[in-house]
């Protein structure tokens, strides 16, 4: 069992008030302390943004790398103990600017981690320049004139890339994000969750507001395992209709599961007894 | 200066004619009949067309280096005739199709022509052109007395998963180079060097690649990430092939960039991991290399140098790298870099580096270089009998009040791993002991001591001094690293007043050592494969020595033994020998 007070650390959150990571955070704890995720099962990885810092705030054992690389980082610990859960936290300047050739790769691969994206529209950390995730003619710190570029879609990207588990979420709708979050843990496979959040200091569009007017869930009929549909309906995103929920889920085995020759023993406790060579030796004599 | 008792065969042709599989073949039929060999292969960065070259150096005693000079050329083609036309060691022997209208007039005079009718016996067993070097070894096994079994033995291990009738119709091409070699050189071959049974231990014929890969599997590895690359594919080939047999997993990642990363994640969550690169690999690998440092994370780097900048020679030699790995990254971090010199380094220093890697919770970095990577040599077969796979301060367990970056005299805090019950973060970002960021400056200070008093504990407990080869007293001390090494010693064989300091440690560097033998030897040269000299500026700055004599070569080939000689007899015109 996993107490509320089991996650807690000496320090607080220092990120701004309004800011759409601390309901993400606390939609994460709370889906921890239903789940029992703890020191014993779990492992989190967080890429370098105002995110990043959740390690600092969440007593669960972690590994903050470099900006735009936690998605390999997380590959290797889960191929090294595929027990873990792992959770990447990113954010959509690490994940999509730095880290958008490895975010790829590993949902062609289907690697069996919970992508959590905090997605704010730009980069915070760095006070306020374009993401690629910012909309064509936004005005940022470092596009004055309005952006020139078009931004990714991420959840098109991810259900096009091979990822088996993708939704949307706004960051304030913590129940929903909760049960969000348990279910792709639970999805066997890359599951990835975009969550879009404010960031009340530099992005003066995507407001609690906005969010609030402009998104709706997905209805009930809606069928997640076609993958056309879910591709037509994550284009759904023109500012003002913002769909929101799972769009895409397939079964699938996850790359894990093809490493059938290790019997479901934990990788980092296999081949620990010194090896026998003599065979392989011989092969070059 | 003519080396003694070496027999060089040089087989030339295209790419795509099997030159380097007909060179292995060869070489392994000279080690399993008792001799030592020393292969020595170049090739351009393409698959098929253009000029590949393969030597086997073969000897009664250990043979070390690549040599210029040629005794034996098998020429495939037209071009190759034209190309090693200068090469023979006074004179030689050239074997070609005589139904190619090999033009051999430009050939020194003395030279013996062999000509075979290669591709004819080639379809009368059976096979295309591509058994033409088939025959073309039968010929070599009868001109050198060697035994066909032997050989035959060779192709059916080579070939024992495939039809019948391709083991048949090498058999038969061989039988028919030997029996053509039998009738029609017997007098001519009366001068070629001979493999006359000699009985010595088993010894493998294997290259720095395959070592690298086979040290790795013996000393525990669990899992490598290594993206493609001259001249180290060779280790993911070797790591790729036999992950099932072993029980560790190898990946291929979309990027270096990637694949450090993964490594780091996976030697993080307690497996033994490594990667491999070349240089231009590696400049993409250069923040996950100071990630490993201040995570202090074990990771072993395998670096297979070739030339460059940027794109440069890619299956061309050097010895360019070294500065670039002692100074890579941003800031500071304990690295811990050591060069192998030849093909048993590759294998031995490979196994220390995840000891030290694991030891020292740092990264370690072996370097290579594309001789090392590619070329065969004859090895004792390795020894693993003395190897413990030792995991360092390694917490497995739940631990009460655990500190991942726990203030330690030597430099070395306990590492634990996800998944035992023990929180703590393995942050980038600056930290203090349980891993919570911070920028303060008491931290600061104490966490990088910490981790910076990692070299000298290690300069103490593991650095092993650099070896001197050759007499005590000499006239002489050449001193280098890599695989000049294997040049150099070879040349020494040819003199009784030069010896050769060795050195394979680099971070951290036995100062002391090489200050004395520098300064106790009556003359010194430094000779390395780059432009700039950088090991001599590296003993430069560790010991205020500047080694005056140099001999620097960046031509994207190795240095030959010819050459070695040539510079020993510069230095000591008059006095040598």
């Amino acid at each position: 069992m996993t107490k509320m007070t089991d996650l807690q650390t000496p320090f607080m959150p220092n990120w701004c008030p309004g800011c759409g990571n601390m309901p993400l955070w606390l939609a994460f704890k709370n889906a921890a302390v239903k789940q029992g995720w703890d020191n014993t099962n779990t492992a989190v990885v967080a890429g370098i943004g105002c995110h990043g810092h959740l390690v600092n705030f969440t007593k669960l054992t972690a590994f903050e790398g470099l900006h735009g690389r936690a998605l390999p980082a997380a590959t290797g610990i889960k191929i090294a103990n595929n027990s873990l859960n792992v959770f990447v936290f990113t954010g959509d300047g690490d994940c999509f600017g730095e880290g958008g050739n490895h975010f790829i790769h590993a949902c062609r691969r289907n690697h069996n981690l919970t992508v959590i994206l905090h997605d704010n529209g730009l980069y915070a950390l760095t006070t306020g320049q374009s993401s690629p995730i910012t909309p064509h003619d936004a005005k940022t710190k470092s596009t004055p004139f309005g952006n020139p570029d078009e931004p990714f879609n991420p959840l098109v990207m991810a259900i096009a890339s091979g990822a088996t588990f993708v939704a949307r979420a706004y960051a304030s709708n913590m129940a929903q994000l909760t049960e969000l979050m348990i279910k792709a843990n639970q999805h066997n496979g890359f599951s990835f969750i975009d969550v879009l959040q404010p960031c009340e200091t530099f992005n003066k569009q995507f407001t609690h507001p906005f969010f609030q007017e402009n998104t709706y869930y997905l209805e009930e009929s809606y069928d997640p395992t076609n993958r056309e549909i879910a591709l037509t309906r994550a284009r759904e995103f023109d500012l003002k209709k913002i769909p929101l929920g799972i769009f895409y889920e397939e079964k699938k085995p996850a790359y894990e599961d093809q490493l059938g020759y290790l019997n479901g023993e934990i990788l980092y406790k296999h081949g620990t007894q010194k090896r026998d060579m003599s065979s392989l030796f011989a092969k070059y004599i | 200066m003519k080396q003694k008792n070496v027999f060089k065969i040089k087989i030339a042709g295209q790419a795509g004619q099997g030159i380097k599989s007909a060179g292995l073949l060869l070489a392994k039929f000279a080690s399993r009949s008792g001799y030592f060999i020393y292969n020595y292969i170049e090739y351009p960065s393409l698959i098929r067309g253009g000029h590949n070259v393969m030597q086997i150096n073969i000897s009664d005693k250990v043979i070390r280096g690549p040599s210029r000079h040629t005794d034996f050329l098998i020429a495939l083609n037209q071009e190759s005739v034209n190309k090693h036309k200068n090469e023979f060691d006074e004179c030689g022997y050239v074997l070609f199709d005589s139904d190619d209208h090999v033009n051999t007039e430009k050939l020194p005079s003395c030279v013996k022509l062999l000509p075979v009718p290669l591709g004819k016996l080639a379809n009368e067993a059976g096979g295309k052109d591509l058994l033409s070097n088939t025959v073309a070894l039968g010929v070599v096994a009868a001109m050198m007395s060697g035994s066909i079994e032997t050989l035959k033995t060779l192709v059916k291990e080579e070939f024992g998963d495939k039809k019948t009738e391709v083991l048949e119709s090498n058999y038969k091409a061989l039988d028919l180079g030997y029996n053509f070699a039998l009738e029609n050189f017997a007098e001519i071959a009366k001068g070629i060097f001979k493999l006359s049974a000699v009985n010595g231990p088993k010894k493998m014929v294997i290259n720095g690649d395959e070592a690298a890969a086979l040290g790795a599997i013996s000393a525990g590895l669990q899992f490598a990430a290594i993206y493609p690359m001259s001249p180290i594919s060779n280790i993911l080939h070797t790591l790729a092939q036999h992950q099932m047999e072993y029980g560790y997993v190898y990946k291929q990642p979309e990027d270096e960039i990637s694949a450090i990363n993964m490594a780091i994640g996976a030697s993080f969550a307690g497996a033994r991991s490594m990667t491999a690169t070349s240089g231009g690999g590696f400049c993409l690998m250069t923040e996950g290399y100071g990630l490993a440092g201040i995570t202090e994370t074990p990771l072993v780097i395998v670096e297979g140098m070739r030339g460059g900048p940027a794109t440069g020679l890619p299956t061309w030699s050097s010895q360019g790298d070294l500065q670039f790995i002692l100074h890579a990254h941003q800031d500071e971090f304990p690295r811990i870099v050591l060069s192998a010199g030849d093909v048993e380094d590759a294998f031995y220093m490979t196994m220390e580096a995840f000891y030290i890697a694991d030891k020292y919770q740092t990264p370690v970095v072996v370097l290579l270089d594309k001789n090392i990577c590619d070329d065969e040599e004859s090895v004792p077969v390795f020894d693993i009998s003395a190897y413990r796979i030792d995991r360092g301060k390694f917490v497995a367990q739940h631990q009460e009040s655990y500190k991942r970056y726990a203030l330690a005299e030597d430099g070395i805090s306990p590492r634990s791993i996800p998944g035992v019950g023990n929180f703590f973060i393995s942050n980038s970002d600056e930290h203090d002991e349980i891993g919570f960021s911070s920028e303060e400056i008491d931290n600061r200070i104490a966490q990088m001591n910490k981790r910076m008093s990692k070299l000298e504990t290690c300069a103490k407990n593991d650095m092993p001094e650099p070896v001197i080869y050759g007499p005590k007293d000499a006239e002489l001390t050449i001193v280098s690293w890599g695989s000049s090494k294997g040049s150099i010693l070879q040349a020494l064989k040819n003199t009784t007043n030069v010896n050769y300091l060795h050195i394979g440690w680099m971070n951290p560097f036995p100062s002391e050592f090489v200050s004395s033998i520098i300064k106790n030897a009556k003359r010194t040269t430094i000779m390395e494969c780059n432009y700039t000299g950088q090991l001599c500026n590296l003993i430069l700055e560790k010991t205020g020595i500047e080694i005056k004599n140099k001999k620097l070569k960046f031509d994207g080939r190795p240095f030959y033994v010819e050459e070695v000689l040539e510079h020993i007899d510069e230095l000591l015109e008059g006095e040598t020998k």
